[in-house]
C-alpha cells in the first residue's frame, strides 16, 4: 500500500477522528451511546453506510454540476440508506433488530455528507473507500468508548456484563442526556492530550 | 447564471430525483412481502415466548377482543396443545410510557394469571425504562393474577416492585397488562 492510501485510511482513526477531533455527528454520538453495545452498533452501521456512500459519490462526482452538488448528494445518500434499511429488514431481520433503529439516524449524520463533500467528491473510488473505512473505524472507536464509559458509570456494567453487585447504585446521570455531555467532554480532553503527547 | 448552466442543473437534479424514486419504489415493492413475513415471524416468536407449549397456529385463530369501554380492540391469540387451549397471548399497549406508546404482548395461563410479557415496540430510556424487558422485573409477573391481587406498583399501594428510577415505565407496563385483562374479562363475560 502506498503512502497516500495509508494516510487516507488512517486519517480518520486518530488525526481527524470524527468524534473527538472534528466533533462531527454529535447528535447520534450523544443520543445512542447509553451502552457500549449501542455505541458499537451505531458505529458499525455508520461504517457500512459510509463506505457505500463514499463509493457512490465518488462514482457520480463528474456528472454533478458544482452548484447543485449538496442536494444531489443528500438525495443519493438518503435513497441509498433507505434501500439498505428495506433490504436489511426483509432479508436480515436479526441484524435489523439490532442495528435497525440506527439506520434512519445515519441519513442525517453529517459525517456522511461531510466525507462526501470533503473527500469523495474529489478523489477516486479506491481512495474514497479507504477514507470511508478509516472514518468509520474512527467513529466506531469514538462511540464505543463513550458507550463503555457511560455504561460503566451509569449502569455498573460493560457490554451488558455486570461489574458491580445487584444492590449497587450506579450514577444514573451518566446514561441520561446530561451524562452524555459530561462523558464526551472528559473523553475529548483525554483523547486530545494523548494525541498531542 | 446563463441559460445553459441552469438547464444542466435542472436536468441533473431531475434525473437524480427520478432515478432515486424509481429505485426506492422498486426496492419497496420487492421487500414488502418479505418484511411482512419477517414481522409476523417476530410476533410469532414473541407469542411463543409468553405462552406455554402449543402445537396450533395462533395466527390462524387470531380474534379481536374489545375493552369494556369499547375503545380498544386488542388481538387475542389462543395457544392450544392437543386441541385444548392451555394459555393465550394478547397484544396490548399503553400510552403512558416515558417515551410515549409502548406495545407489548402478554401471555396468560388459562386461569387468568399472567405468565410473561414481551415489549414489542417502545421508546423508553435505554438502560432505565428498557429494563422492563429484563427478567428481574418480568419474573415477578409469572403466576401473578391481576384479578386477585393489587395490580399496582408498590409506590401506588400495589404488590409489584417497580423498576428503579423508571416508575413511569413500570406503571405503563401494568396499565397495558390491565387493559388486556379487562378486555379478556369482558370477552369471557360474553360481550
Amino acid at each position: 500500500m502506498n503512502k497516500t492510501s495509508y494516510e487516507n485510511l488512517t486519517r480518520g482513526i486518530i488525526k481527524e477522528n470524527p468524534t473527538f477531533v472534528m466533533l462531527l455527528g454529535m447528535c447520534p454520538t450523544l443520543g445512542v451511546t447509553t451502552s457500549a453495545f449501542n455505541g458499537l452498533g451505531m458505529g458499525l452501521a455508520t461504517l457500512f453506510v459510509l463506505i457505500l456512500s463514499n463509493s457512490a459519490i465518488s462514482l457520480i462526482k463528474n456528472f454533478i454540476p458544482p452548484m447543485v452538488r449538496i442536494p444531489s448528494y443528500i438525495v443519493v445518500i438518503a435513497a441509498f440508506v433507505t434501500v439498505i434499511d428495506l433490504l436489511m429488514s426483509a432479508y436480515l431481520p436479526g441484524l435489523h433488530a439490532a442495528l435497525g433503529i440506527f439506520i434512519p439516524l445515519i441519513v442525517v449524520n453529517c459525517i456522511i455528507l461531510g466525507r462526501a463533500e470533503a473527500f469523495a467528491s474529489k478523489n477516486n473510488l479506491w481512495q474514497s473507500i479507504l477514507d470511508g473505512i478509516g472514518m468509520g473505524i474512527g467513529f466506531t472507536i469514538g462511540l464505543t468508548s463513550l458507550g463503555i464509559v457511560r455504561e460503566i458509570l451509569g449502569n455498573g456494567s460493560v457490554f451488558n456484563y455486570p461489574l458491580v453487585g445487584e444492590d449497587a447504585t450506579p450514577m444514573l446521570l451518566f446514561i441520561m442526556p446530561p451524562g452524555a455531555f459530561l462523558a464526551l467532554a472528559g473523553l475529548i480532553v483525554l483523547f486530545n492530550k494523548l494525541r498531542r503527547a | 447564471m446563463n441559460y445553459k448552466t441552469f438547464l444542466k442543473m435542472l436536468i441533473t437534479l431531475t434525473t437524480i430525483a427520478v432515478l432515486s424514486a424509481f429505485v426506492l419504489s422498486s426496492v419497496y415493492n420487492l421487500t414488502k412481502e418479505p418484511i411482512k413475513k419477517a414481522q409476523e415471524q417476530k410476533q410469532l416468536e414473541a407469542i411463543s415466548e409468553v405462552v406455554t407449549n402449543f402445537d396450533n397456529d395462533p395466527f390462524a385463530e387470531k380474534m379481536i377482543i374489545t375493552t369494556p369501554d369499547k375503545k380498544d380492540k386488542l388481538e387475542f391469540y389462543p395457544a392450544r396443545k392437543d386441541g385444548n387451549i392451555n394459555s393465550f397471548a394478547i397484544k396490548t399497549y399503553s400510552n403512558n410510557g416515558f417515551g410515549g406508546r409502548i406495545d407489548l404482548i402478554v401471555g396468560f395461563y388459562i386461569d387468568g394469571a399472567v405468565k410473561s410479557f414481551k415489549l414489542l415496540k417502545h421508546g423508553e430510556t435505554p438502560g432505565l425504562g428498557s429494563k422492563a424487558d429484563e427478567p428481574k422485573f418480568k419474573n415477578q409477573f409469572d403466576g401473578f393474577n391481576p384479578n386477585r391481587h393489587k395490580f399496582k406498583v408498590k409506590q401506588d399501594g400495589g404488590e409489584i416492585d417497580g423498576i428503579t428510577a423508571a416508575t413511569i415505565t413500570s406503571r405503563a407496563v401494568i396499565d397495558a397488562i390491565q387493559r388486556a385483562v379487562d378486555a379478556y374479562n369482558n370477552f369471557n363475560a360474553g360481550k
